[in-house]
């Protein structure tokens, strides 16, 4: 092996922050989507070291479903405070309070979809022409099918069959007025790769991440956090568990894994050794086999 | 953990995405909800085995007429290397997808049906490869369970291919039997062949030497942005940042910034994690110099003593990409490294047959998915290599300045 060679994740950091750079020179105003959870701290982690010494040059974006985890919105505040930029937050309560978006009903209600109106109106207001994404081509299978660079259209929707060729690292980012592009600089990330890359980085992450003790209900194969939303099926009990979660999202769809690693080797040692992916807790992607591109078509990240 | 890119085509049957699937499933890269999932759409349609791929095909339409239209991404690691699949349609309408494929791979896995051998389809995707000049080539002899796992079938097959491939300009060609279906050499060696002394597929992929893939000897900064803090502490840093494109760059080097031709020296080269001595391909950094001379996006920063064509007028091999052809005397937008600037298509010299690799000279009109040698010319200087040196600053692409819509991709030519 020679010196002159980069290991894995290295690579594709400098592959990320080759995509972020790029987001900055061909675009005007930019932003990056910040959801709280892992991928999008590592996005803004990478785009940290894309611009240092400098700040980062563009607002973070967070769609605050108001289902959120209370440490999901801690651990944002201080991260904006700590990096000294703007954040823009756009809220579904809103969104709904003004007849935007309407909320579900039933048994598996949720706010997943909701966010798509409150997302799309957030990029319209503050005129965004380059939303930033956490999304990983390994996650999904119409993921999979993602460019780094990702055109929308004046309705902020996905074409998947009519996407622009993307070429070695050349990305075309020319647009009509009203249209914006959606960039996934870890497009090639494994959930493997970002784990061992906040382990390498020592980043820091919300502490849901790890072991703690919660009470739960096991419902659909998942540990479901109890919340003020949760309402209790027949013959479901709560238990207090020793448990983590491998992904964040709203805390009403949400599951986690019953699990004793509270450190992050320990936790890159679990997820190595894990033979379900990190998206099966997640009941929003369990709809049908075609529910991510469904939403992903309409705007959803 | 080395990281290796690898591209693979093939027609509708000849069993692509159950090969993508054996692969990752048989390297436990699939995991259990989603083979779950896969049995359950099997049984919905009736099957009588698991369709692997049902994996791979993620889009609504792909899955309803089972067939692959996009390039997927797909992913998988063992202890030894990561894999990154980019997993692209054979039928004859989708070169350009194959193109793209292509045009990040170090390596083509090229599949033949043991019961059909060479086809246009296995000629195609191996010219493109040779074009977009991937170092290796690993040709699949598949569904050897089909033709009672016979020797004389492969090495008939090897013959043929040998022949077709020499007139490819790849050297590094190595050609492995296996069934997809039944899992033959393709992670573990096959109790079937005991013929076949060769390495398995997935050996093969963990093994093969791709350290001098990337170009380590011609120095090329494209500069993507110039990072300027003013704040106190970095009140007067001018970084520029970008990602080597080929060479190595040292503090204290002699630079020229292109197209200026101004010069200076490299004072530091900088990283979050601190300043790095050296720097190489592919490597993002940002770079400061001794003197403060006008560079911006677009600029390349290159080696004194080796630097690349400044030249308006280039020879390319293009890959048409769009259903309309160029309309007559089109500008386009040409992007190539972070440089971008206006250029038409001057003449068009000839047309490829893919599947013949003969020059046709008496048509001049340009469709979707022919390969075209043309001369551009372009309204300010472009700084190139030839393709062949370096795949970065070789490559191009051509963006209609109407649709804003990627028309073509192109290689730069001697």
């Amino acid at each position: 092996m020679n010196k002159y060679y980069l290991n894995h994740l290295q690579e594709l950091e400098a592959e990320a922050i080759y995509v972020i750079r790029e987001v900055v020179a061909q675009f005007d105003r930019p932003a990056i989507l910040f959801s709280g959870g892992k991928d999008s701290i590592v996005v803004t982690h990478l785009a940290r070291k894309a611009f240092w010494p400098a700040r980062i040059p563009m607002p973070l974006i967070h769609i605050d479903t108001g289902h959120n985890f209370p440490e999901t919105i801690e651990f944002r505040d201080r991260l904006v405070e700590e990096l000294g930029i703007q954040l823009i937050v756009g809220s579904v309560q809103q969104s709904i309070n003004e007849g935007r978006a309407v909320e579900e009903t039933g048994l598996n209600a949720s706010r997943n979809e909701l966010q798509i109106v409150t997302l799309l109106d957030a990029i319209e207001k503050n005129k965004i022409d380059a939303a930033i994404g956490g999304a990983r081509r390994d996650e999904e299978k119409a993921r999979a099918k993602e460019r780094f660079f990702s055109h929308r259209d004046e309705f902020g929707q996905w074409d998947p069959k009519n996407q622009r060729p993307e070429l070695w690292n050349i990305f075309n980012g020319r647009k009509r007025m009203g249209e914006h592009f959606r960039v996934f600089p870890i497009s090639n990330w494994t959930e493997m790769d970002v784990w061992n890359y906040i382990l390498s980085e020592n980043i820091p992450i919300p502490s849901l991440y790890f072991a703690h003790q919660r009470e739960a209900i096991y419902r659909d194969g998942t540990w479901l956090p109890i919340s003020e939303y949760t309402e209790l099926r027949a013959g479901e009990k709560i238990e207090n568990k020793l448990m983590r979660f491998r992904t964040l999202g709203d805390i009403t769809i949400t599951g986690g894994i019953e699990s004793e690693a509270d450190t992050l080797e320990k936790i890159v040692n679990e997820v190595a050794g894990s033979r379900s992916t990190e998206r099966g807790n997640r009941s929003d992607d369990k709809r049908s086999d075609t529910s991510m591109e469904d939403r992903k078509r309409q705007g959803y990240f | 953990m080395e990281l290796l890119r690898f591209t693979t085509a093939g027609s509708v049957d000849d069993g692509k995405s159950t090969l993508i699937g054996r692969l990752l499933y048989d390297s436990k890269s699939i995991f259990e909800d989603q083979i779950e999932a896969v049995r359950k759409s099997s049984e919905r349609k009736g099957l009588q085995h698991v369709d692997l791929s049902l994996l791979t095909d993620g889009l609504r339409s792909e899955r309803e007429q089972g067939i692959t239209i996009d390039v997927a991404y797909r992913y998988f690691a063992t202890p030894k290397r990561k894999f990154i699949i980019a997993d692209t349609p054979g039928h004859i309408q989708y070169t350009r997808n194959m193109v793209t494929g292509a045009s990040t791979a170090n390596l083509a896995l090229v599949l033949i049906d043991a019961r059909h051998g060479v086809i246009e389809q296995t000629c195609r995707h191996s010219f493109i490869a040779s074009l977009l000049q991937l170092p290796h080539i690993i040709v699949c002899v598949n569904k050897m369970d089909l033709v009672d796992y016979s020797e004389d079938v492969f090495n008939n097959i090897v013959e043929q291919y040998r022949e077709f491939a020499s007139k490819l300009s790849i050297n590094d060609i190595r050609y492995i039997p296996i069934s997809a279906l039944k899992g033959d050499n393709v992670v573990n060696p096959s109790a079937h062949m005991p013929w076949y002394k060769g390495a398995s597929l997935l050996d093969t992929l963990e093994t093969l030497h791709i350290g001098s893939d990337y170009n380590h000897i011609d120095a090329r900064f494209p500069v993507q942005t110039v990072i300027r803090p003013h704040d106190n502490e970095y009140h007067d840093y001018r970084g520029y940042a970008g990602r080597i494109a080929g060479g190595i760059f040292k503090t204290g080097d002699n630079i020229v910034a292109l197209p200026s031709g101004l010069s200076s020296r490299i004072k530091s080269i900088d990283t979050f994690n601190g300043p790095v001595a050296e720097a190489f391909a592919p490597m993002s950094v940002s770079i400061t110099l001794e003197d403060d001379i006008d560079i911006g996006r677009g600029d390349m920063i290159v080696a004194e003593d080796n630097q690349p064509t400044e030249t308006q007028d280039l020879d390319v091999m293009l890959c048409w990409m769009r259903a309309k052809g160029p309309r007559p005397g089109a500008k386009y937008f040409i992007k190539h490294t972070s440089r971008e600037v206006m250029g038409i298509i001057k003449e068009v010299v000839y047309k490829l047959d893919i599947n013949t690799m003969e020059k046709i000279t008496d048509d001049q009109n340009i469709k979707m998915n022919d390969m075209v040698r043309v001369k551009i010319r372009t309204v300010q200087p472009l700084m190139v290599d030839e393709y062949r040196k370096n795949r970065v600053t070789g490559s191009l692409i051509l963006i209609d300045d109407t649709t804003n819509e990627t028309v073509a991709a192109g290689t730069i030519q001697d």
